[in-house]
């Protein structure tokens, strides 16, 4: 069997994916977790001296210490497989793939282990942010500097 | 001030929902997904789209991965207007610093007190 026959074969049998319900789980997951950041943030802007921008700091370490714990209880996993991307995108997902993925590699040793693999799944997120935020702000500069565009 | 609880809850949303269509529909892995989601929002950023949005929907744009994109260049982009060229590099990780710390500290932690269960 050539190649392009097992893609197709493999293209039949393969079960179509309920799309559907997964977007309709993924939208109410996925706008809960953004929710529930919402009353946290609010409860940052009542009882700390934030406004509504700078709210979003503490806001995203407090869901990522949420998913800390979620993630160590392996509840996050239920979530994961109730809600798809509506778990994964928040930023709770990114929290949940590191400390899952230093858990997961503490039997490795502290060093070797944990610091190796800490940004084992979380890693390609941050290189292809960083790298194009430094593409983006780079052209935009440039931009800048010729009179094209302004800030 | 309670309409941005509605907006949250749908922009949040719907951005999960693009994401679950690139898993769905593009059949893109997660991790495809997720750096897809964050180049997104650093170029929305760079047509100076991202931030309205976060006006309009609060946490429902500052929590979806893509903030991160965003947060990346509005960074870059704040410090080289002050700094010019320069500023591009230094400044990347000014407003995210906060993501990224948590995640490594708490991560750190919680490989201190969890027992692994096949979490990944």
């Amino acid at each position: 069997m050539d190649e392009k026959k097992y893609a197709k074969l493999e293209q039949s049998i393969t079960p179509k994916p309920p799309i559907l319900k997964n977007v309709i789980k993924a939208f109410l997951v996925g706008g809960t977790i953004c929710l529930i950041a919402q009353f946290i943030a609010l409860f940052y802007m009542t009882f700390f001296n934030f406004t509504e921008r700078t709210a979003s700091n503490p806001t995203v370490a407090t869901m990522i210490f949420i998913s800390m714990l979620l993630t160590g209880f392996g509840l996050y996993k239920k979530i994961g497989q109730l809600g798809g991307a509506g778990a994964s995108v928040p930023i709770t997902g990114f929290g949940n793939a590191v400390v899952s993925a230093a858990i997961e590699h503490k039997s490795e040793g502290y060093v070797l282990g944990v610091g190796g693999n800490i940004f084992k799944l979380a890693g390609s997120v941050i290189l292809y942010g960083v790298f194009s935020a430094f593409l983006v702000a780079l052209v935009k500069t440039i931009l800048v500097k010729l009179g094209v565009v302004s800030w | 001030m309670f309409s941005i609880f509605i907006t949250s809850f749908i922009v949040g949303g719907l951005i999960c929902v693009i994401g679950q269509l690139m898993f769905d529909v593009a059949k893109m892995t997660p991790a495809h997904t997720l750096c897809t989601l964050v180049v997104a929002g650093s170029i929305l950023d760079g047509f100076g789209l991202y931030e309205p949005l976060i006006d309009f929907a609060g946490t429902g744009a500052t929590i979806p991965i893509t903030s991160f994109g965003n947060a990346l260049t509005h960074g870059a982009l704040a410090e080289a207007e002050k700094h010019g060229l320069i500023g591009v590099l230094t400044g990347m990780f000014e407003v995210t610093s906060s993501g990224i710390s948590a995640a490594i500290l708490f991560g750190f932690i919680a490989s201190f007190i969890f027992k692994p269960k096949g979490n990944i």
